[in-house]
């Protein structure tokens, strides 16, 4: 993952100092901003990768933030964190402009993720309708997956699965993402549902090749990859 | 502000003061059209009579002359009665009639009118003075004299006299009665309102376990009370729940936290090695997640027993509903060696919030499949998932083939944190049923629990139309 450049915008300072130092661990620069006023001219300014934002903030609150920036045409991708976590305030966040919506507290690797993947959101990737990873290729019009020379046969939803997973290969993803993504609920599964998901989908890609393709990450989530690189 | 300003701003005043409006005006009509229909009567009769004196008095000229006349007029004005006569000479002097004195001039010109006139026989003490009132007709008669034949109105005006008087009683009386009304509305209807208030401020200030007495009469104002009462049950019953959540995590999260903190002090105390930190520091993210995973369920169930959904509420087909939420843990059944058979008849639209029902039935899928892979016997593990009309409601059961809940403990069970002996070493925190019984309340539903003979049948029972509350 290439080095990213990621604005803060949180009035807990030592949060936002975690968060940081955090960030430059994974590779990446942030720059930390403590009250709205500042978040916003320094997001009008800088040439960031990605926003994080805090919802509740001194000054000026992190929707306004959000929409006074798309107001002006700055369509830096945005993670709005908050303490509220019903379904309509995620609405809320998301209709301001937001891009993804992360309640605290958060794992900074829940964190860590959910970033990469906005930041890479207008990759070429996104679009393309042939998905290669290694020598597993997925047809997006054709609805057809193949390993090499086998073709692979999926389930409707393990397709969507497999085909998020490698919309942002090379990415990891957790499994909030792709229950959020591939079956767009927000609750917490309680059990290791996608788990079980990601191993049957695993059994499918990976049993019989060679190299592994779908990796699990421990405590984050997966990642699809070629081994190799 | 003053007491009488105080006085006219109650309401029962108002209405006093317009009832008396309304019943004086009421009055004023009623005795209005009488007095002028009788009037009109009274008149016409009077008409009439003339006229048959006249022909009368015409037949009897005709045959008699103006001798005849005088004759007949002179005998009839000596009968008592209401009926006046006059007959002058073409100089104008009287020559028979009772009439003693008229207006100068009225006898010139011919016609029926209404005039001020005095009798003969009057007491003459104010000679000049025409004190009663007569409707007339004069004709003048071959050779110059003229005749006179009237009625004395004097009835006429006594009987205005009566309905003035009843007119002026009526109004005395509706006003009085008004005030009698008044009297009686705030002393009795009032009184029962100040005390409803009196009553509701004195459960806001002290005992919320309060209740407003009824008087029993089943009227407006124990209906009143009654959704007053309503109204304190459901504050009791959020304030209860309020409580429950601050008690719950006293006990329920101190206990983690308790040991979240042993766990670092022993590794500070006793970790040998960078291994046993590490050990140590994973174990508390994990007792960490653990606790923010609780606290978030705790936290939505409190959301959810509070309001409406969310407000988001949609119409969704509840068999791609249930398809999609039985496709997420129907890999789960399976790897646990659990038989998922979901039945949803395809077509059915319900109004309701996706996300909250798709978490109630992944609750109650979950525990299905846990306990389900635990039958005991040979029976082979089993969870049904189906959804079926009734009415207006829509069914949504999920049932299980494992060891089911005893009935005594059906109810207990939907409390939070309450789990039974043999739950115990299960993974879990004890809330969810008690969000699915909150998930069910909010779309105005409620959650059955019955025995599948073997197992657990959890009914949500829900409103088709998407109740809410």
């Amino acid at each position: 993952m290439q080095s990213m450049r990621i604005l803060i915008i949180e009035d807990d300072r030592e949060a936002a100092a975690y968060l940081v130092k955090a960030l430059a661990e994974a590779g990446h620069v942030a720059d930390h901003a403590a009250d709205g006023e500042a978040g916003l001219a320094m997001g009008l300014d800088g040439d960031y990768d990605v926003l994080v934002v805090d919802r509740m903030l001194p000054r000026r609150d992190g929707l306004s933030v959000i929409e006074e920036l798309r107001h002006r045409d700055i369509a830096t991708p945005a993670l709005i964190l908050s303490a509220l976590g019903r379904v309509d305030d995620r609405v809320t966040g998301l209709r301001a402009g937001g891009d993804d919506y992360l309640t605290k507290p958060y794992a900074f690797s829940e964190l860590l993720a959910r970033v990469e993947v906005l930041a890479r959101r207008r990759s070429p990737a996104e679009g393309s309708t042939l998905l290669k990873v290694a020598d597993l290729e997925l047809d997006r019009l054709s609805h057809s997956v193949r390993r090499g020379e086998t073709s692979i046969l999926l389930q409707p939803r393990e397709f969507r699965l497999l085909e998020y997973l490698m919309k942002h290969a090379g990415q990891v993803v957790t499994r909030t993402m792709l229950l959020e993504n591939v079956w767009d609920y927000h609750f917490d599964p309680q059990t290791n549902v996608i788990d079980v998901h990601i191993s049957r989908l695993r059994s499918k890609i990976d049993r019989g090749f060679d190299p592994a393709l779908l990796h699990t990450v421990r405590g984050a989530g997966y990642v699809i990859r070629d081994g190799a690189q | 502000m003053t007491a009488l300003s105080r006085l006219f701003r109650t309401t029962s005043f108002r209405l006093a003061a317009a009832f008396i409006l309304v019943f004086a005006l009421n009055g004023f009509f009623v005795i209005g059209y009488i007095a002028y229909n009788t009037r009109v009567l009274i008149n016409s009769q009077h008409v009439e009579m003339i006229d048959a004196e006249i022909a009368g008095l015409a037949e009897q000229y005709r045959v008699g002359g103006l001798r005849r006349l005088v004759g007949v007029i002179d005998h009839r004005s000596r009968r008592p009665g209401a009926s006046l006569y006059l007959v002058t000479d073409p100089t104008g002097r009287n020559i028979a009639g009772n009439v003693g004195a008229l207006p100068p001039g009225l006898l010139d010109e011919p016609g029926a009118r209404q005039t001020a006139y005095e009798r003969l026989d009057a007491p003459t003490d104010k000679p000049d003075e025409l004190r009663q009132h007569a409707v007339v007709r004069v004709f003048v008669l071959p050779g110059g004299f003229r005749m006179l034949v009237g009625r004395d109105i004097a009835e006429r005006e006594q009987f205005r006299d009566i309905i003035a008087g009843a007119f002026r009683w009526s109004v005395l009386m509706t006003v009085l009665l008004g005030v009698a009304a008044w009297y009686f509305v705030s002393s009795r209807v009032l009184k029962r309102i100040d005390a409803v208030a009196e009553e509701s401020r004195h459960i806001m200030v002290g005992d919320l376990a309060g209740r407003i007495g009824l008087a029993g009469t089943g009227d407006e104002f124990d209906r009143l009370a009654e959704s007053l009462n309503a109204m304190l049950d459901r504050i009791e019953q959020l304030l209860r729940g309020l409580t429950e959540v601050s008690d719950n995590i006293a006990h329920d999260l101190k206990t983690p936290l308790t040991r979240l903190r042993n766990r670092v002090e022993g590794a500070l105390r006793n970790a040998p090695s960078e291994e046993g930190y590490r050990a140590a520091l994973e174990a508390t993210i994990a007792e960490s997640d653990e606790l923010i995973r609780t606290f978030n369920a705790l936290l939505m169930i409190a959301r959810v027993e509070a309001g409406s959904p969310d407000g988001a509420m949609t119409d969704l087909d509840i068999g791609t509903m249930l398809a999609d939420v039985a496709e997420l843990y129907e890999p789960v059944a399976e790897e646990a060696g659990v038989e998922f058979v979901v039945e949803a008849p395809a077509g059915i639209v319900v109004r309701l919030n996706r996300e909250l029902v798709g978490q109630a039935l992944a609750n109650l899928i979950d525990n299905a499949v846990k306990y389900a892979a635990e039958t005991g016997d040979d029976r082979k593990p089993r969870v049904e998932l189906a959804a079926c009309t009734d009415g207006g409601r829509i069914l949504l059961t999920v049932s299980d083939n494992g060891p089911g809940i005893p009935e005594a403990d059906r109810t207990r069970v939907l409390d939070r944190f309450v789990r039974l002996e043999q739950s115990r070493t299960k993974p879990g925190s004890g809330l969810g049923l008690s969000l699915v019984a909150a998930v069910a309340h909010s779309h105005g539903g409620e959650i059955r629990l019955e025995d599948n003979a073997p197992g657990l049948r959890v009914v949500l029972d829900l409103p088709a139309s998407g109740g809410g509350s």
